[in-house]
């Protein structure tokens, strides 16, 4: 067992699994010598040289269209978008490459991209460093979208991303990157794609998080619990395919339910979770499901603060559906 | 002349020209069988059946071709058969793509022939990708992608030429100039001289072929292909032909251009040019000739009748492969469409 931070987790992983697994082949913007500017891939290179950790040009749709053909040949690439903000670019090869190889061929070519992108807001980098658009990922039939909230959760879902025989979108909350840190056991283990986690018990109220919001809820729930409100957390964990099982026993448990994320409001996850209930569980609610989300308004720069969802707007949610 | 003739043996050159009719056979009644309504759509190789056959030809069986959408001679060429080449046209059940895909957007993974999409220049950077996996392997693998002088205004011609150049990828872009990308003519998709001029600023060579001249392509594709065999890195060919058709089967033509330029190609058509040579070889005769074409309509037609009659792809599939596992989400809509289809059974 050691104690690491989430990006340690992450580099952790990549190093166990390139030892494992020759094929693995990671690539981007700066992620060879410098070690990623986040230094998720530091010291990778060193170790294993400049034909599995590679170092492109500035173009993403050249990193994710060059992993696909690395791919279709039988290796496991895992480029490296150093922003998601900047993947548009690549979204055409995402959209139209990716996510459609398996089912346009009728299973002949199959491309097991693991993209790795630092997402979300909080870190004072204005519209293009901030973005949570993981909706339109999850919009892609054929891919699958993960985003871990510890360390623990990041090295066990990376790994099964890295075992994944379809593409995946691997969603690293950055601004949680360094202050998150916790127990990650040194031996393998995996934690299953598609699988959502019970944070913390509950019988009053349900909130549905995920990535760097987790904690944000974690925190109004010790807020709500000082008020006799004893709150159900649910860390989502794989948006595509989510975790229907789990979400609907905790709905039929508390019959009330908040929903946060940073990404805008409208179309945002938090829209299909709440029609997901709604068509399942209507006669198990309680109250009206409260959404607690970024603004339908371009990232902010220095009026974030107010933009990001925060431990009070969660604890308003959770007091308006408990008090409905 | 005979120091540029490529050295291909008298049976192989009549392959090579069989092929090319079964091409244009297959053109004209692709797009009969899309006009008689018995097709979805269609979308040909008029006027490039030279491009595909010779830069096919040039390739060995561990080489991979990455198509756009009008490259089926070439898969023919390395080995997918008129049969399962027709199954796709009807889409049916025997159809390995399982009926998803447009005419000629074929794919067959045995060849190393790999499925196109209709987005243009995307199949560029994978043929890089494949190659850099391939020489980071150290295999002695090349791929050849296909496309049209419209993808060379696209952001991936520009990555993966760029790609390329710097990896040194064992790749050949083989870029064919048929003039037209549907209705706007080459002059709007670059002011340069030519496409193959380009190549320069990605620091490898480009070159120019006569793209109705199957052995000129051949021989350009072979000497790339040998270069990036032996680590000589990427090259970009020009080869300069006619689109003779239209773009599609939904394509009207005579809207944007001449019937004099059409008239024009014509006169350079490339399997007549090709059957000219072979006369002059004395390797190719008038009966020849007639059986080559008795032969290849009479090949279509089976493979007509036969596709034809198989069935379109089960329901199911329309849910399989969009992972590798169906997910609980995808069960239960096919569970929810096999019910209403009950239903309306009833």
């Amino acid at each position: 067992m050691t104690v690491l931070n989430i990006v340690q987790a992450v580099n952790h992983t990549l190093r166990d699994e390139m030892k494992r697994n020759d094929k693995i082949v990671l690539l981007g913007e700066d992620v060879g010598v410098n070690g990623g500017v986040f230094r998720a891939t530091e010291g990778l290179f060193q170790e294993f040289g400049p034909n599995r950790v590679i170092d492109t040009p500035l173009a993403e749709s050249g990193i994710i269209g060059v992993s696909i053909g690395m791919a279709l040949y039988g290796l496991k690439p895992v480029p490296e978008i150093q922003f998601l903000d900047f993947i548009y670019p690549g979204f055409d090869q995402i959209q139209s490459e990716l996510a459609k190889f398996r089912y346009r061929s009728g299973g002949q070519f199959t491309v097991p991209v693991v993209i790795r992108t630092p997402y979300g807001g909080g870190i004072r980098g204005s519209h293009y460093h901030s973005q949570s658009t993981e909706a339109f990922f999850v919009h892609t039939p054929g891919l699958k979208v993960v985003i871990p909230a510890t360390p623990y959760d990041t090295k066990g879902l990376l790994t099964a991303a890295l075992r994944d025989p379809d593409p995946v979108m691997f969603l690293e909350p950055k601004k949680i990157y360094r202050t998150v840190r916790g127990d990650v056991p040194d031996d393998d283990y995996m934690v299953p794609i598609g699988k959502a986690n019970v944070a913390r018990d509950g019988e009053d109220v349900t909130v549905f998080a995920y990535g760097a919001m987790l904690h944000v809820a974690m925190e109004a729930v010790e807020l709500a619990a000082a008020k006799g409100i004893n709150v159900e957390v649910v860390d989502l964990r794989t948006l595509l395919p989510f975790d229907i099982d789990t979400i609907l026993s905790s709905v039929k448990k508390t019959g009330r339910v908040v929903i946060v994320h940073e990404a805008c409001k409208t179309c945002g996850f938090g829209a299909e979770i709440a029609a997901q209930i709604a068509e399942r569980a209507l006669l198990q609610l309680k109250a009206p499901i409260v959404r607690v989300a970024g603004f339908d308004v371009p990232f902010p720069y220095v009026l974030e603060d107010e933009y990001m969802p925060n431990a009070n707007r969660v604890l308003n949610a959770i007091e308006k559906v408990h008090n409905f | 002349m005979e120091e540029i003739e490529p050295d291909i043996s008298k049976d192989e050159l009549r392959r090579l020209y069989r092929l090319m009719v079964l091409l244009r056979n297959l053109d004209i009644r692709g797009l009969q069988l899309q006009r008689q309504g018995r097709i979805g759509f269609f979308i040909g190789s008029l006027g490039q059946e030279a491009c595909q056959i010779g830069s096919a030809y040039a390739l060995k069986p561990q080489d991979w071709a990455f198509p756009a959408y009008r490259e089926i001679g070439a898969a023919l060429l390395r080995g997918a058969t008129l049969k399962e080449v027709m199954n796709q046209y009807f889409a049916n059940a025997e159809d390995l793509q399982k009926g998803r895909q447009l005419t000629n957007l074929y794919g067959l993974k045995s060849i190393k022939f790999v499925t196109g999409s209709a987005p243009i220049a995307t199949q560029i950077p994978h043929a890089v990708g494949t190659a850099l996996a391939a020489k980071i392997r150290g295999d002695p693998v090349v791929t050849l992608v296909y496309f049209g002088d419209g993808a060379t205004s696209e952001n991936d011609f520009h990555t993966g030429m760029n790609f390329a150049g710097v990896f040194k990828t064992p790749t050949v872009f083989f870029c064919q100039n048929n003039h037209w990308a549907i209705s706007v003519p080459v002059e709007r998709q670059t002011s340069a001289e030519t496409i193959a001029v380009k190549a320069k600023a990605y620091g490898f060579e480009g070159v120019r072929v006569d793209g109705n001249d199957v052995l000129a392509i051949y021989r350009t594709v072979k000497e790339a292909v040998e270069k990036a065999r032996k680590g000589g890195g990427p090259t970009l060919i020009e080869a300069v032909t006619y689109r003779m058709g239209p773009h599609s089967s939904s394509d009207d033509p005579t809207r944007y251009r001449t019937k004099e330029e059409l008239e024009e190609w014509q006169r350079r058509d490339p399997i007549t040019r090709f059957r000219k040579y072979l006369e002059k070889k004395r390797i190719w005769s008038e009966s020849d000739e007639k059986k080559a074409q008795d032969d290849a309509n009479h090949e279509i037609d089976e493979a007509i009748a036969h596709a034809e009659k198989i069935p379109r792809p089960a329901l199911e599939t329309l849910f399989t492969d969009v992972y590798s596992d169906m997910p609980w989400h995808l069960e239960e809509q096919l569970r929810e469409l096999q019910e209403e289809k009950g239903r309306k059974e009833e």
